[in-house]
């Protein structure tokens, strides 16, 4: 199993090394160089002031300065020979085999003296007397050469390990990133096989690749979100459109059967039409929402008064609500907001409306307030009213599309105002809150004070989609 | 009534265009029609038009486009947009284009027919127009004033805005529409009739205690302002 990640590894591990053998090969080099260098200028040195003690005359008794010399050397050699070979003193029994033909003298082994070791190191060098003697003087250098030798396998032996290291290191590495990219892998197959509620496991170690899968599964929620969005319109196309067409198509048919007048026949068709327009209300309000659940806004906000706005929107509904006998009370604050103002103004007009619509008729006086508070980074629009209110348990499913809650059947409407207002808080950051307004319902508008892009875009817009647990 | 108007449909619908032509007819106006964008632009450039109607997805050159040359030439013709495109911003597209007004399919016919009966009709630019008068009742724009058979009518802002859109368009129908759209700035559909309750309390304030009604409910399409029987 060839990774790219276990193949950079490898050829990180493969340069590291090479660098190193390089620069340890070049130390060692130069410090057996060194030391080298400097056995041979001693031995020079040595040679020179052994002749020299023979007061200048080359051809004198050289022995006893030899043997003076050998008493307390240590790791000393000397030899001088005839000009046949002969031994004439010394502590080394003849020229060494290795120095044979070798003028200038050269590497050789001796046995030590007392020592078992049969061969220890020595350089020797040669220098050859007027008189046709040689004077060879040596120094033990096995310790030295042992040193270096031990330096060579010690550099070696650390090479090797550190390559089987790093190169197990990547291996290991590059494993576990790959389990985890087989991870998503797996997760994405499954979804490509069609189970959409798959997300990738997160490793909690907050990494990378943690990050990727994080995103992966939000970019999968919104997914999610958006076939749940086109499931439910086509459901619902399917539902709740069919039922208003079928009435019309009755109608039509209705007014064709009967044996009907003209005049019969022109209010058949008027029916026919009244229900067409009904069937496109809500055919436009289904489309609506749908858009504003997929987003895009932009290009259609503007910073927008939206005390002003609110007010004006209070002040449409004024007359219909003197005219239903009921007290419209209308609260601002001055604030404005980068938003779409048709949007927020439909939103405000739906919420006014059922308000009125729900509360009309209430014994002792209905009462619709309309409020708009700045409260820390968002603006609330409230409207309340003192109608029948909406069950606790009920107030979660009537955001719900289509939903109109049974004795509510009988009002008129496409049962999509609420649904349309809370996709409006979302797209635009906000959301949609119903409260007992004891007695009556209270319905919070809850929009962002600061424009979108302003914030962090990790709150997920709908509240039913889990966010991914960071850990 | 109105006088005939010549109008351009570019509608590549045959059927919506044919449907269009004859009730444009039984109105009263002298429809020409077009099927697609090329010959609807050359046509309109030949100029002669009140009003032209266009669709904006057209073969051959699409609706925005077609208006875009044509302002370009320096033709000022009204135009109204056709479109099934109902999106958020299409509207906002259409109007930057040099269209003056937009309706969405499905759309009612009397809708329509206001629409560029209003567009036709609004050859002299506003600003200059200081004063309208409809039979006794006077707003004085300058003055910021309504009256009737000269007596002062004290009007809301909104009320006053409301009666100056359907007096610049005396004598023209002006559907419920058309009032949220120009006079409350408003392209949403505001579900219960607010519009109709204005309207009333408006009517309340001008027509209460004279003899002759100015504000006229037109059936099934909207209001109309005007003289009597004129």
């Amino acid at each position: 199993m060839a990774s790219g990640a276990f193949r950079a590894v490898a050829t990180a591990v493969a340069v590291f090394l090479l660098a190193a053998v390089v620069i340890a090969t070049k130390l060692y080099s130069d410090a057996s160089a060194a030391l080298t260098n400097e056995v041979v200028a001693g031995l020079e040195t040595e040679s020179r002031l052994i002749v020299a003690s023979a007061g200048g005359d080359e051809a004198g008794d050289l022995t006893r300065e030899i043997e003076q010399r050998q008493r307390f050397a240590s790791g000393r050699l000397y030899l001088l020979v005839d000009a046949r070979g002969g031994r004439l003193a010394g502590n080394l029994a003849g020229i060494p085999s290795e120095l044979a033909g070798k003028p200038r003298g050269g590497v050789f082994r001796y046995a030590a003296p007392g020592g078992d070791s049969p061969a220890r190191q020595a350089v020797a060098l040669a220098t050859n007397l007027a008189d046709g003697r040689t004077l060879f003087v040596a120094r033990d250098v096995d310790d030295q050469r042992r040193a270096l030798a031990s330096m060579r396998l010690t550099a070696f032996l650390g090479f090797a390990a550190l390559a089987l290291l790093g190169l197990g290191g990547g291996y290991a590495v590059s494993r576990y990133a790959l389990a985890r990219v087989e991870a998503v892998n797996a997760t994405a197959r499954s979804i490509m096989d069609g189970d959409l509620s798959q997300r990738i496991a997160l490793a909690g170690s907050g990494d990378e690749i943690d990050g990727l899968a994080i995103n992966l599964n939000k970019m999968l929620d919104r997914i999610e979100q958006l076939m749940a969005g086109m499931r439910e319109v086509s459901d619902n196309i399917a539902h709740d459109l069919k039922t208003p067409l079928n009435r019309l198509r009755n109608r039509a048919e209705q007014a064709l059967r009967e044996d009907a007048g003209p005049q019969e026949l022109r209010g058949g068709l008027e029916r026919v039409i009244e229900e067409a327009d009904e069937l496109i209300k809500v055919f436009n309000a289904l489309l609506l929402i749908a858009r504003l659940e997929a987003g895009a806004l932009e290009g259609t906000i503007e910073q927008i008064d939206l005390g002003a706005l609110v007010a004006d929107v209070g002040e449409l509904y004024e007359p219909v609500a003197e005219q239903a006998g009921l007290a419209l009370e209308v609260k601002l604050e001055p604030v404005t907001i980068a938003a779409n103002r048709q949007l927020v103004g439909q939103a405000v007009a739906n919420l006014i409306d059922n308000a009125i619509k729900y509360s009309s008729g209430v014994a002792g006086g209905a009462r619709v307030t309309v409020s708009l508070v700045r409260r820390a980074d968002v603006l609330e629009i409230a409207v309340g009213d003192n109608g029948p209110g909406i069950d606790a348990k009920d107030r979660e499913r009537v955001l719900a599309r289509f939903v109109r809650l049974e004795r509510s059947r009988s009002q008129p409407g496409t049962g999509l105002g609420l649904s349309l207002v809370a996709a409006v808080a979302r797209l635009h950051g906000g959301n949609l809150r119903l409260e007992d307004n004891q007695p009556g319902l209270r319905v919070v508008l809850v929009l962002p004070a600061r424009p979108e892009k302003d914030r962090p875009a990790l709150t997920s817009p709908h509240p039913n989609i889990r966010a991914p647990a960071l850990t | 009534m109105l006088e005939a108007m010549r109008v351009l449909v570019i509608e590549d619908d045959r059927e919506t265009a044919s449907f269009l032509h004859k009730s444009l007819k039984e109105s009263g106006h002298n429809p020409e029609a077009a099927f697609d964008g090329e010959s609807g632009l050359a046509m309109a450039r030949e100029g002669g038009f009140d009003v032209l109607i266009v669709d904006r997805m057209l073969p051959r050159l699409d609706g925005l486009s077609l208006v875009k040359q044509l302002r370009a030439g320096g033709d000022r013709t009204p135009v109204l947009f056709l479109s099934a495109l109902g999106e958020v911003d299409d509207r906002v597209k259409g109007l930057k284009a040099g269209g003056d007004d937009y309706l969405t399919k499905p759309y009612a016919y009397t809708e329509l027919l206001a629409r560029i009966e209003a567009l036709a009709r609004r050859t002299a630019p506003e600003e200059q127009t200081t004063r309208y008068v409809v039979g006794d009742l006077v707003l004085d724009r300058l003055a910021h004033r309504v009256t009737r058979a000269g007596d002062n009518i004290p009007l809301q802002p909104r009320e006053y805005r409301l009666l100056e859109y359907l007096m610049r368009h005396a004598g023209q129908v002006v559907t419920r529409t058309m009032l949220l759209e120009n006079v409350w700035d408003y392209h949403f559909d505001p579900q219960t009739n607010v519009i109709d309750v204005h309207v009333s309390r408006l009517r309340a304030k001008i027509d209460k205690g004279f003899e002759t009604p100015l504000l006229h409910t037109v059936r099934g399409s909207g209001y109309m302002i005007r003289d009597g029987d004129r």
